[in-house]
């Protein structure tokens, strides 16, 4: 199919050449590198803008009006920076809900908080600071006059530069206010579901291919076998949400209790299965046969083979397959939407049956909404979990390095 | 150089192999001595290694491979039913062609083999002892926590050699184990050889000729599958019967 579709390329582009004319050997070796040079700076050119925008959208001005002045908090005179810890807790006493003191009390006690984090909540929960209006990173600096002049124009309003990826988003969970928002649960839902995905297929996984590599004799079956689970890692995601949704949610609803985290990570364990198969497949063949051959010329039985032997050579490059199948699974959605992520959720996953959502829902559900701030919010997760997949993704590249340095070193 | 009194402790009768339907090996019946050194001999592709497998039952790890006839190690038929090929393989090790220690230290590279095997006592001394009748323990006793890797090709194959004697069999087979080493090396295995022939039945298969002639007692011509000449080799190398061997072994062919 690839290749009746470059042939006919090829076709296309000698047609354009005796077109034009080209007869010159030379020339038209120059329009081809030219053409496969286009080719290449066109599809940098996309992941280049994809990072570009999304960097773009997770820093910039943002204009905040509180609903409480600070000179109706603090007095007329006072700074607010300048006040103690004591003070600062006397005010929070005073302006707020007394159960709402309370569970931040509870949370971590006040008066072991520093300074700056009282001044955070009084900001949060006194002030009330909301955000009116947002701009990129390219606006805040390409339009900056105009940004002045709506802050200028806005009653008690202020101006101040965000970096959308902070700490208290990693750490804070889901709120209604897109500024005080986090991705706490989501990111560890996401840990959650991949653990148990891992827990599932990693183990079946290097079986099956131990199975298939070492054990199962080479017949008919065993090959029809062997082309599905190649066919299993190309089947649309949404199949495997499909699969997940039925098995586990529906037939399994005693045991993995419907729409939990159980079923999510196990459906995602189904997802990596393959992938984690055929590269454990592969490192198996990489290991020499002499190897083998040693290990049952002193006479060890099959199993001491492939366990002291083949899966100590091999586990590095089974390794990397297996984080290939991580990044696959962190960055999966359709399957999670299928099985039953929840989209809005503020508490943290506590065990294998608790409600879940996960990054890449949480960064869909952002998008999807109306309001720009979302949008800086959606971004920064992207880059959170565009970080995620390209750290995992290093990490495989430098492991299968250094098991071709060993290789070299032997 | 022949020991009439000598038993046989290797005998194959009617051996033949298969690799799919091609006949890889043709009706083989062949006896060697106990504690001599036998060599096996011939052309690329004659079935000399495949022979040497079918005696520790290596051939059973290939999938496509049928054998029919038997092989009888001190008048018992590894071949029979019930028989399991690892038992077989502890009582008969195997040097092969390419040095191939396991990745880890050169200590473990005995103890893990004497540790499958069940055999008890005291490792550190039995390790001493048989990397002593390998004639390596002066070169490693102060590295033995260190990579087998790290030793040279000619140390590699001593080790190899000294973790085939670990487990105590009664034959070991080797299949060119010289053919990937220096002169030096060689020479070294050689005479190792010599002195491991008074405890062990050793078949050796090598593509050369004068190393035959050096080490073996005896030295069987395999052609296409099939044993040409068997005999003590003196007889064969000065005398042959065959005309064939004799073109092999003056060079005309091979």
């Amino acid at each position: 199919m690839i290749k009746l579709l470059f042939r006919s390329l090829f076709r296309f582009l000698a047609y354009l050449l005796s077109f034009f004319q080209i007869k010159n050997k030379k020339i038209r070796e120059l329009v081809y590198i030219i053409v496969f040079q286009l080719c290449l700076v066109f599809t940098f050119l996309t992941l280049l803008t994809l990072i570009l925008r999304v960097i773009d959208e997770s820093f910039g001005f943002v204009l905040t009006k509180n609903t409480k002045q600070v000179s109706e908090v603090f007095g007329e005179t006072t700074d607010p920076n300048s006040l103690t810890k004591t003070q600062l807790i006397n005010v929070m006493k005073d302006n707020m809900r007394r159960g709402t003191v309370r569970t931040l009390d509870t949370e971590k006690p006040l008066a072991q908080r520093t300074e700056e984090n009282l001044l955070d909540l009084i900001n949060e929960f006194v002030l009330e600071e909301r955000v009116i209006k947002t701009w990129s990173l390219y606006e805040s600096i390409f339009t900056l006059h105009s940004i002045r002049r709506i802050h200028e124009s806005t009653p008690h309003s202020q101006l101040k530069f965000r970096n959308w990826i902070n700490l208290t988003f990693l750490i804070n969970k889901q709120s209604s206010f897109p500024e005080f928002t986090g991705i706490r649960s989501a990111l560890l839902g996401s840990v959650f579901i991949v653990c148990i995905a891992l827990a599932f297929s990693l183990p079946l996984g290097v079986a099956s291919a131990v199975y298939l590599e070492e054990y199962a004799t080479k017949n008919r079956l065993n090959s029809i076998i062997q082309t599905n689970i190649y066919n299993l890692t190309g089947i649309p995601s949404i199949l495997y949400g499909i699969l997940g949704l039925a098995i586990f949610v529906r037939l399994l609803l005693p045991l993995t209790q419907g729409r939990t985290i159980l079923s999510a990570g196990l459906t995602l364990g189904l997802l990596c299965l393959p992938i984690i198969i055929i590269n454990s497949q592969e490192a198996i063949k990489a290991v020499p046969n002499s190897l083998r051959n040693s290990s049952y010329g002193v006479g060890a039985t099959k199993w001491q083979t492939v366990w002291h032997h083949v899966l100590p050579g091999s586990y590095e490059r089974i390794l990397t397959g297996v984080i290939l199948a991580i990044s696959r699974a962190i960055g999966e959605t359709a399957p999670l939407v299928v099985v039953g992520a929840a989209t809005f959720i503020t508490t943290d996953p506590t065990g294998l049956f608790s409600k879940f959502t996960a990054l890449p829902i949480q960064i869909y559900q952002w998008t999807a909404r109306p309001q720009e701030s979302y949008h800086h919010v959606a971004a920064a997760a992207i880059i959170i979990l565009l970080f995620l997949i390209i750290s995992l993704n290093s990490t495989a590249i430098i492991l299968r390095k250094r098991v071709s340095q060993r290789k070299i070193e032997q | 150089m022949k020991d009439s009194t000598s038993q046989f402790s290797i005998r194959t009768k009617h051996l033949s192999l298969f690799y799919d339907d091609a006949r890889a090996l043709k009706n083989i019946n062949l006896s060697f001595h106990e504690k001599q050194v036998s060599a096996l001999i011939g052309p690329s592709g004659c079935g000399k290694s495949t022979f040497l497998r079918c005696i520790n039952r290596m051939n059973d790890l290939i999938q496509s491979v049928r054998i029919e006839g038997s092989v009888l190690l001190d008048d018992f038929d590894i071949y029979q039913a019930g028989v399991d090929p690892v038992k077989v393989r502890q009582h008969v090790g195997m040097v092969f062609q390419k040095p191939n220690p396991f990745p880890k230290s050169i200590y473990d590279n005995l103890a893990w083999g004497m540790k499958i095997n069940g055999i008890t006592g005291d490792y550190d001394e039995l390790v001493e002892h048989n990397l002593k009748k390998a004639g390596l323990w002066e070169e490693v006793k102060n590295k033995l926590k260190s990579s087998a890797l790290s030793l040279s090709g000619g140390q590699q194959q001593r080790l190899c050699i000294a973790r085939a004697i670990a487990i105590n069999p009664q034959i070991i087979l080797m299949d060119e184990p010289t053919s990937a080493l220096d002169p030096i090396s060689t020479t070294i295995i050689e005479n190792l050889i010599e002195e491991l022939k008074q405890n062990y039945t050793i078949i050796i298969v090598t593509h050369n000729m004068q190393q035959a002639g050096r080490i073996a007692d005896f030295t069987s011509f395999f052609l296409l599958g099939e044993v040409i000449e068997h005999g003590p080799t003196s007889q064969l190398f000065y005398n042959p019967e065959n005309k064939k061997t004799e073109a092999y072994i003056t060079g005309r062919f091979g």
